[in-house]
């Protein structure tokens, strides 16, 4: 699906650049904790919730679409009519339309891309049904379009794993693994680390969040920057394939090339586990619990924070064996 | 093993005239890029020429550089043939997932995915459903007459979706020794990827050059009416190319995939048919079809891999990267242009009057007589 505008980019597409969207950038997270967080409000009212999820393009993806359909369930007392946009804007403006037709009592949305909006924000404005922005934003010229926002913090993640290093490997030359740049992930946390510990970055470049080119890209710097003592990457997926090359240049990840990441996939925390990762900033997807009270507060008409931080958990090498296998992605 | 390196220059002409003999060869300007890159490379990080034995097999940049090279090398073998026949497979990328796809969810589900039976079936599948998405495109354009771009863009389009169904949308990772070899193993030192992608090279410049299927191809390319009229059996050749180029795609898919073990539906092969187009013009193929040049590959796909590294190795901030690609390509291109040194030439020429005639670019008689 995704390939559909670049087919027509025409055939010097090798050099030109291209920044696909923040689709892959996290990778995943469990789904064992869903039902939590909500209240009892003893009243028997049902709230109709519209939610119409982007997409399923990542494991990050899945999980946060389980995660929503398990807290918005029956027995928490929600009516959700959940409709997948397949990554295209004019079915998620179709089911934002439906949603408006069906009077539903709150409006949850993933918006595909970030502009477009106006017109049926605008609609739904009039009908006066609150929305509440998941994950990511919308740029549009619709006065006070939706009551709240929640999602990840891409630069609390880089953040935190900056605060990692600065207390445990001060002294450490930093490579760092980029994602597909000019992706929200990316910049974000690129922005977060470096405001802790850009000084120790020696070099950069980009995987664009995959494995094999995560892999070649630390081939590479492991030439370029023969002095460097950690990577720090932007997911979890490039930082497994660097594993590869280090092991294939005869050193010992996480020993002789620590490995900083963010994501906390199964994969991740596993290469935590075997100690060939140092440190996992997680990326949550599991916040439909989040997203389940807050829009009982927007229903209640109470105050609600324009802006909800999914809370992000972080690990380091004493992680259990089990805390991995729960993981679902 | 092609046709493209030119004739030995009559020994006794002058400097000059072996300078434009060379130059004028289409594989001059890239194999100099990729030369200067590399010593470039060399200077920029000491030891990058550097190879090394360790544990008993090659180790260096170099070796990455060849087995980097491999996958952009296997599609663009395919790529070629399709070009050759006047045709474009726009679905190699999506190929490389879904053959992925399969291989790896067949491995996730099998009894033992570390057994060598196991892998090789695996394997074999991947490849199959490389030649039906092949055979597919084949049908389409040779088939039903549909324009090569569009006909192989809904397998771009809609192959990666094929893909995420076959992993139900999560990124199938799967333990397995044997299947790992292909990407990451060695055999006799050199890396199995470089090997497998030498001997399909070899394979195909052997069946293409020692019977008449390349000459068909050609002449499918330059003029289909008229190699049909001769007696070429034109929708039969063009259907079976564009199953090489699947199985070719495949085979790609499954040794780029192999290190890491990981069916990422969304990310695999992702541009590269972009990639294997790119390989193909550098190596001296138009892509108007006719005349094609295997051996141009070689130095094609080395290149676009030690660009890839170069950026790395001179440090450059990420963002300008592409650029650096960019000027790179294009001022390769630039040199090796016909029509540049035409002009160039006229301009001499108009200097002083002793030039001889331009050798002919691309030969257009389709000698078919079959």
């Amino acid at each position: 699906m995704k390939g559909i505008n670049r087919a027509r980019t025409g055939m010097a597409g090798v050099v030109a650049t291209f920044t696909i969207l923040a689709l892959a950038a996290c990778g995943g997270g469990s789904d064992t904790s869903g039902d939590g967080g909500d209240g009892e409000d003893g009243s028997g009212d049902v709230i109709r919730v519209g939610f119409s999820q982007l997409g399923a393009e990542s494991g990050w993806r899945t999980a946060n679409t389980e995660s929503v359909k398990e807290s918005l369930s029956e027995e928490n007392g929600f009516d959700l009519t959940f409709v997948d946009a397949q990554q295209k804007q004019e079915n998620q403006i179709k089911a934002l339309r439906d949603f408006v037709a069906q009077d539903v009592d709150v409006i949850a949305f993933s918006p595909v891309i970030e502009t477009g909006w106006d017109e049926v924000l605008q609609e739904i404005k009039d009908s006066g049904i609150p929305v509440v922005l998941v994950d990511r934003t919308v740029d549009t010229t619709v006065d006070d379009p939706f009551v709240t926002w929640i999602g990840a913090d891409f630069k609390q993640e880089g953040t935190t794993a900056g605060e990692w290093v600065a207390e445990n490997a001060p002294d450490a030359k930093i490579f760092e693994l980029q994602g597909t740049l000019g992706s929200g992930a990316q910049v974000d946390r690129e922005e977060g680390f470096g405001e802790v510990v850009g000084d120790q970055v020696i070099g950069k470049a980009s995987g664009n969040f995959t494995r094999a080119e995560g892999k070649t890209a630390v081939e590479a710097a492991l030439q370029a920057y023969p002095d460097m003592t950690m990577i720090f990457t932007h997911n979890d997926d490039m930082g497994l394939g660097a594993i590869e090359a280090i092991e294939a240049a005869g050193k010992v990840p996480g020993k002789d090339i620590q490995i900083v990441s963010v994501d906390g996939v199964r994969d991740g925390l596993q290469a935590l586990v075997d100690k060939k990762f140092n440190y996992v900033v997680e990326c949550n997807p599991v916040f439909g619990d989040q997203l389940a009270e807050l829009i009982k507060k927007v229903y209640d008409g109470e105050d609600v924070p324009k802006e909800t931080i999914v809370i992000d958990e972080a690990f380091d090498q004493t992680i259990t064996q089990e805390t991995v296998d729960a993981r679902a992605y | 093993m092609t046709p493209t390196t030119p004739a030995p220059v009559p020994t006794g002409s002058r400097g000059a005239a072996v300078w434009r003999e060379v130059s004028h060869h289409g594989l001059f300007w890239p194999l100099l890029a990729l030369v200067l890159l590399i010593l470039a490379c060399g200077a920029a990080s000491p030891g990058f020429l550097d190879v090394t034995v360790r544990d008993g097999h090659l180790f260096g940049q170099l070796v990455d550089l060849l087995r980097n090279s491999a996958t952009p090398l296997l599609l663009a073998l395919g790529m070629c043939l399709v070009i050759a026949t006047g045709g474009i497979d726009l679905s190699v990328g999506a190929v490389m997932a879904i053959a992925l796809a399969v291989s790896l969810t067949y491995l996730d589900n099998a009894a033992d995915p570390r057994s060598v039976a196991t892998v090789l079936t695996a394997i074999v599948l991947g490849l199959a459903v490389g030649a039906l998405g092949g055979a597919f495109n084949g049908a389409m354009v040779a088939g039903l007459g549909i324009q090569p771009f569009i006909a192989t863009m809904i397998l771009m389009v809609a192959g990666r979706g094929i893909a995420m169904l076959i992993t139900q949308g999560q990124i199938t990772t799967v333990t397995s020794p044997p299947f790992k070899t292909i990407g990451s193993g060695f055999v006799l030192g050199v890396p199995t990827p470089v090997v497998i992608a030498l001997a399909a090279f070899v394979v195909v410049a052997v069946v293409v050059r020692r019977t008449a299927l390349g000459m068909f191809l050609e002449s499918i390319g330059i003029n289909r009416e008229a190699s049909r009229l001769a007696g070429v059996r034109s929708r039969r050749t063009t259907w079976t190319v564009y199953v090489i180029a699947g199985v070719l795609a495949a085979l790609a898919g499954l040794v780029y995939g192999a290190p890491t073990m990981a069916a990422d539906a969304n990310n695999i092969g992702l541009m590269k048919e972009l990639d294997a187009i790119m390989v193909v013009v550098l190596g001296g193929t138009k892509l108007d079809g006719g005349r094609f040049y295997l051996g141009g590959l070689l130095v094609g796909a080395m290149l676009l891999s030690t660009l890839e590294r170069a950026v790395i190795i001179f440090q450059l901030p990420s963002q300008t990267t592409p650029l650096f690609k960019a000027i790179v390509l294009i001022a390769v291109c630039v040199a090796a242009s016909p029509t540049l040194r035409a002009m160039l030439r006229g301009r001499r020429r108009a200097d002083r009057e002793s030039t001889p005639a331009a050798p002919v670019e691309k030969t257009t008689a389709a000698e078919v007589t079959a």
